[in-house]
């Protein structure tokens, strides 16, 4: 593999996954009115959303800080560097060995704490909510996360994620059960930092449920937008990497052309099938108390705790 | 590391699903979803019997894996559903223990029965030997559910599966017991949960409630 | 004197004597303030600039020793550089640096009741006794300047003598500083095996029975663990640092502490060697132990100065679990694993040093403009105090373990080493990793929601205390010292290969094993502890591509949509009042977690009745080791002391008749 190939590669990756996460987040909205028997604003909406917030006047609170107005940037930056690492596309790729699973979640973390401290910067009752709720997610969903990954990592005793998903896809197929409660956890983190339901209601209107929207009640315009789609870059990303380890299949390698179009068909058809179960989830739960959701959470620790110990046991 | 034949990993799969099941019981709060539970338990136990019985040709194990779907699957959680619809039990069960708590202690057991099971496991021939630390795990962790639980039926169904663990446990390290332990095990297991049930309804006669800290009155003084 | 063979331990006695000489010359200069402040302090943090270039030549040089004609008639000192003092000394002399020169604007106060010439003799006298700990081969030596170290920073902490809680927490610090170098005593007396020769070579060269390793041992952890603030001895920390002023705090959290780490390293590394695995065990868990414990303390926190207290004893337990995993490796025979165990501790060993100081460097800043020392008073600090916000801003990402920052290195370093954990043959320590591990993620996770907490409420959002004059940003010098320390931050974050060369150096002195080559020859660029396929991680491409995304973002909106920006009041979903009585407080914002971990705390709480007419609602988070340990320690101490108290009768007769009793026995028993 050439260089000039792997950054072709890399740039290729990088600014598809930007241009089709509102599209994840429009196909999941639109799943969800189907199941609920509404006939939904069409898979495109977040387009027209960012396009409206884009054209807009800016509007600040007098005590905005640098900090509050930078934060969209840093977290559309770190989400466009999530979405580059994650093998999507192809594995190899050059900034792959930027970082590993723990970085990656170093970099979400870094994320949340940015958009916490936006809550908190104009001194609302409403911000400091939304910061207080998400960090108490925020610290449990880290951790298992974490674990998970690492379920993961002990398996292919490397926690780059090339290396796991080339174990895990690209060698011959085997159960690993310890992968089985991994990803159970996996699925409970997703939904809970993603604010989904059950955690939180991402088309809440009442403040007094919301986590995430809190925060940005702040934000309006340019800002708003990159924060949307910062989150929905979010989304895409966690569900590329619960396709990665979960179902790495069809992955092409670097620098290998002729794979690239199985590789976006196979990401096509894993994503819709990702964001309607995701749909059919949300539709057939319903929202628990907030002090449900650190035992929520607490569970998916312990699971993907659990899975390490399986994994001791049963597979070493 | 050797790749271990499908029926291995399979049996594996099943065995880790088993411990799953356990842990899922043991933070429920809602009766009903025990029940059910219990009976997905029933399910995964009868799927690894027949694998078991497929790889080792034992016709014997198919049997007893009829006997599971029919008595474990079938029989014994619709007994139980007609009990608490007779009973009139309030759908939420009380812990003694609070959820994060009781997880931690299930978690210290299942390392517990993983390191006791270690050198057992070395010593076992058979394809499935490293089950056997989770079948000690799931029984541990049935036997917490009985000990941190207030209603009478919640107590029934840990008694339960902790049977359905130790069934686990033989298929997977011995290939299955002999058939007459079996259909004796069997029996006495419908027959301890008839009784139950009929202690049931004494109970609830005298103290108008399946609250069991109602028994402790029970004493001399 | 010939330069040429200068070696690094003689630079390093000379720059030792002359912070004693600058202590001196404070205090001859008395009171006259702009000496002290414009001359010795600075003189000083040169002097800990000097040593940290000579720490950093004994890292990469030969161990260097030297008999100094001081001492004893027949135990002169000894003092030795090798490639762990030099570590050590490379992160005194740079914090040091750092904190002095933040000292000498701290320190320019009108109405200082303490003269600042004692103030100088003391901090320098620390600092000199600091650098003797590091380099000492002899056990006197070790014993008297540790102990100088204990009191004068004791000195320091009580400096603001006229409160009566300053006075108890130096009172509780002696106390439990004492215990501790009793217990390290012992241990030398242990390690040396009955030969009479006190020098750590002696000490080296002594066989000891596995037994006696272990006593040697458990003594050295509890005596070092006393000073580091491990759990269950960690009751000092959270008093004695918020007592001291802050430059002090910032010396005594950054590197007093790692003092007490270099002497678990070289007793148990160096002196003792022969490692067993069973200790590096009960250090992993007493460290995760104490990790987990101290953050969850933090959070409880509403002092600043106790707040970072607090996670100065959970940095403590990560260090230990990177230096737990390190024992557990030797010990069961994977050298390797084990030296990645040990430059993760003690890459974060440094890390803590560096971020620890610039937040404490920070709360004084805090503390001079603003008076204030309580988070719930604090409020929109940002905008007053822009400069100190940045550097605080720096310290908290450091402390959260966040990339691309330096935090963050030395907590990957310890996950990586902790996944290794399948190569040990222990079932029992196979599965207590992975824990082990879980609980680091934890208290990770933790503490950035303390340092969202921290940072939100004072410094962003509205103030809440009606303050008297608009605060001043932190003065020259103070800005200079915290910003030197925030490039130490990026510069450990972002170039991590470098000093990963070095640690490398450390513990091939130590353990005669390397990381892999591949680890240190990827090039400056990418980290690689082990070797590329398995983990790599490049803290400035991170950076260089969230930079790049953030700019050209900047400019596509710009270029395609438009830039217009207008203020207005904050939109609070239509609310019109909007105080600052609204915001969270620091106890508000800790409200989750006192509720998922209520156990851990023990809550005293004081709730109004519904009718009172001005409510005040108090609420009281107290350490229950008080009550479990420390209290009954103390009450059974009295208990004896009362009845050994029996003894002092009073009458003449009776002491002669002690003397008589002790004489007749000596006859008979020692003939």
């Amino acid at each position: 593999m050439n260089q000039a190939s792997g950054v072709a590669f890399q740039v290729l990756q990088s600014v598809l996954v930007v241009l089709i996460a509102p599209l994840v987040l429009g196909w999941v909205n639109q799943c969800r009115a189907w199941m609920q028997n509404r006939s939904g604003p069409g898979i495109w909406q977040p387009y027209r959303v960012l396009n409206k917030l884009f054209h807009k006047d800016a509007v600040l609170a007098h005590n905005a800080s640098p900090l509050f107005r930078a934060t969209p940037y840093i977290l559309f930056g770190c989400m466009w560097l999530a979405v580059g690492i994650v093998p999507v596309l192809a594995t190899s790729l050059p900034f792959a060995p930027a970082a590993d699973v723990i970085a990656l979640v170093g970099l979400f973390a870094l994320a949340r704490v940015f958009i916490s401290l936006a809550g908190m910067d104009i001194g609302t009752s409403f911000g400091t909510l939304g910061a207080r709720r998400e960090m108490m997610i925020g610290f449990l969903a880290e951790p298992a996360m974490l674990m998970t990954l690492f379920t993961a990592s002990l398996i292919s005793h490397s926690t780059s994620l090339v290396t796991i998903v080339q174990t895990l896809g690209q060698s011959e197929f085997v159960i690993y059960p310890s992968m089985a409660f991994a990803a159970i956890a996996f699925l409970m983190v997703l939904l809970a930092e993603n604010a989904r339901i059950p955690i939180d209601n991402p088309s809440t209107h009442l403040e007094l449920t919301m986590i995430h929207e809190a925060m940005i009640l702040e934000y309006s315009a340019r800002h708003l937008a990159l924060v949307e789609w910062a989150s929905s870059l979010k989304l895409t990303a966690y569900i590329t990497i619960g396709i990665a380890m979960f179902a790495p299949w069809g992955i092409a390698a670097a620098g290998d052309w002729t794979g690239v179009p199985v590789a976006l068909g196979a990401l096509v058809v894993k994503l819709a099938f990702a964001g309607f179960g995701l749909a059919l989830l949300e539709t057939v739960s319903a929202k628990m108390r907030i002090f449900r959701a650190p035992e929520f959470l607490a569970t998916a620790f312990l699971l993907a705790t659990l899975g390490m110990l399986i994994h001791f046991v049963l597979e070493a | 590391m050797p790749t271990v034949p499908l029926s291995g990993q399979l049996i594996n799969l099943f065995a880790a699903l088993l411990l799953l099941l356990a842990f899922a019981m043991l933070t429920q709060r809602r009766i009903l979803s025990l029940i059910n539970l219990f009976a997905l338990q029933g399910l995964v136990l009868m799927l690894s019997t027949l694998v078991v019985a497929y790889s080792t040709q034992q016709a014997h194990l198919y049997i007893s894996a009829a006997v599971t779907l029919v008595l474990k699957v079938l029989a014994l959680p619709w007994f139980l559903h007609w009990l608490i619809r007779k009973l009139n039990v309030r759908w939420d069960v009380e812990s003694i223990v609070n959820i994060p708590v009781q997880m931690l202690i299930g978690i210290a057991l299942v390392i517990f029965a993983f390191n006791l099971a270690a050198p057992i496991s070395q010593m076992a021939g058979t394809i499935t030997k490293s089950a056997l630390g989770i079948a000690i795990a799931s029984i541990l962790l049935s036997f917490l559910m009985m000990i941190t639980r207030r209603k009478a039926v919640s107590q029934v169904i840990g008694f339960l599966s902790m049977e359905n663990g130790l069934f686990f446990a033989a298929t997977s390290a011995t290939y299955g017991m002999p058939m007459v332990v079996e259909l004796g095990i069997l029996f006495d297991v419908l027959v301890a949960a008839l009784i139950f049930g009929v202690f049931f309804f004494h109970i609830r006669e005298t103290f108008e409630s399946l609250d069991i800290h109602h028994l402790e009155k029970l004493k001399e003084r | 004197m010939d330069l040429s063979s200068l070696q690094p331990i003689e630079i390093a006695v000379a720059l030792s004597v002359i912070w004693i000489g600058l202590g001196c010359a404070a205090l001859a200069a008395a009171r006259r303030t702009s000496v002290i402040l414009d001359l010795i302090f600075p003189a000083g943090a040169a002097v800990g600039l000097a040593l940290a270039a000579c720490g950093f030549w004994a890292m990469n040089a030969p161990a260097s020793m030297l008999v100094l004609p001081a001492g004893l008639p027949d135990l002169p000192f000894h003092v030795r550089a090798d490639a762990l003092s030099g570590f050590f000394l490379l992160l005194l002399g740079s914090v040091s640096f750092g904190i002095s020169l933040f000292s000498s604007g701290y320190f320019r106060d009108a109405g200082r009741d303490e003269p600042l010439g004692l103030l100088g003799l003391q901090y320098h006298v620390f600092l000199a006794s600091m650098a003797l700990v590091l380099i000492a081969d002899d056990a006197y030596l070790f014993m008297v300047v540790w102990e100088t170290m204990a009191l004068s920073s004791y000195f320091l902490v009580t400096t603001e003598h006229h409160s009566e809680q300053n006075r108890r927490a130096g009172f509780i610090y002696l106390l439990i500083a004492h215990l501790g170098a009793i217990s390290i005593l012992l241990s030398f007396g242990v390690l040396h095996g009955g030969l009479g020769d006190y020098t750590f070579d002696a000490l080296r060269r002594a066989e000891l029975t596995p037994f006696w390793a272990t006593v040697a041992f458990a003594l050295a952890f509890f005596g070092f663990g006393a000073k580091a603030g491990m759990l269950p001895l960690h009751a000092w920390l959270p008093e004695a640092h918020p007592a001291a002023p802050s430059p002090v705090s910032a010396l005594m959290s950054g590197v007093m502490l790692k003092t007490a780490i270099y002497g678990m390293v070289r007793v148990i590394y160096d002196l003792i060697g022969d490692i067993q695995w069973q200790w590096g065990l009960t250090v992993l868990l007493f460290g995760a132990a104490t990790s987990l414990f101290g953050v969850l303390f933090a959070l409880m926190q509403h002092d600043l100065k106790r707040l970072l207290a607090y996670h100065s004893v959970e940095n403590i337990g990560i260090i230990l679990i990177g230096i737990g995993l390190s024992m557990v490796f030797i010990g069961s025979g994977h050298p390797v694993a084990g030296v990645l165990g040990l430059i993760a501790g003690l890459y974060h060993t440094l890390n803590h040093a560096v971020f620890k100081g610039l937040l404490f460097l920070g709360a004084g800043a805090i503390l001079r403009s603003t008076g204030l020392r309580n988070l719930n008073e604090m409020g929109g600090l940002i905008r007053y105090m822009p400069h100190t916000a940045l550097y605080f801003l720096v310290g908290a990402l450091a402390i959260s373990a966040l990339p691309p920052l330096n935090g963050f290195i030395s907590e990957w370093l310890t996950f990586q080493a902790s996944l290794q954990a399948p190569i040990l043959e222990s079932s029992v320590v196979r599965s207590l990793v992975p824990i082990v591990a879980a609980v680091l993620a934890l208290s990770g996770a933790l503490t950035g929601m303390c340092f969202v907490k921290v940072y939100g409420v004072a410094f962003l959002g509205q103030h809440r205390h009606a303050l008297v004059e608009k605060p001043r940003d932190a003065s020259g010098w103070e800005r200079a010292g915290m910003l030197w320390l925030a490039l130490g931050c990026a510069a450990l974050g972002l170039l991590p290969v470098f000093m990963l060369a070095q640690l490398n150096n450390v513990s091939i002195a130590l353990t005669h094993a390397s990381l892999p080559p591949e680890a240190l020859g990827s090039g400056w660029l990418w980290l690689v502890p082990t070797s590329a396929a398995q983990a790599s991680y490049s803290p400035m491409v991170f950076l260089l591509v969230i930079a790049a995304v953030v700019g050209l973002t900047f400019a596509v909106v710009r270029r395609f949509y438009h830039g217009r920006l207008r203020r207005a009041d904050p939109w609070d979903c239509g609310y019109p009042e909007q105080t600052s009585r609204m915001e969270d407080t620091a106890d508000g914002f800790g409200q989750p977690i006192r509720h998922v971990f209520a156990p851990v705390y023990r809550i005293r709480r004081e709730i109004p009745r519904p009718d009172d007419p001005q409510p005040v609602f108090r609420q009281e988070v107290e350490d229950r080791h008080w009550y479990w340990m420390y209290l009954p320690v103390a009450r059974l101490t009295e208990f004896v002391s009362s009845h050994v108290g029996r003894l002092q009768q009073g009458r003449i007769s009776v002491y002669l008749l002690y003397s008589f009793v002790t004489l007749i026995a000596l006859l008979v028993f020692v003939r």
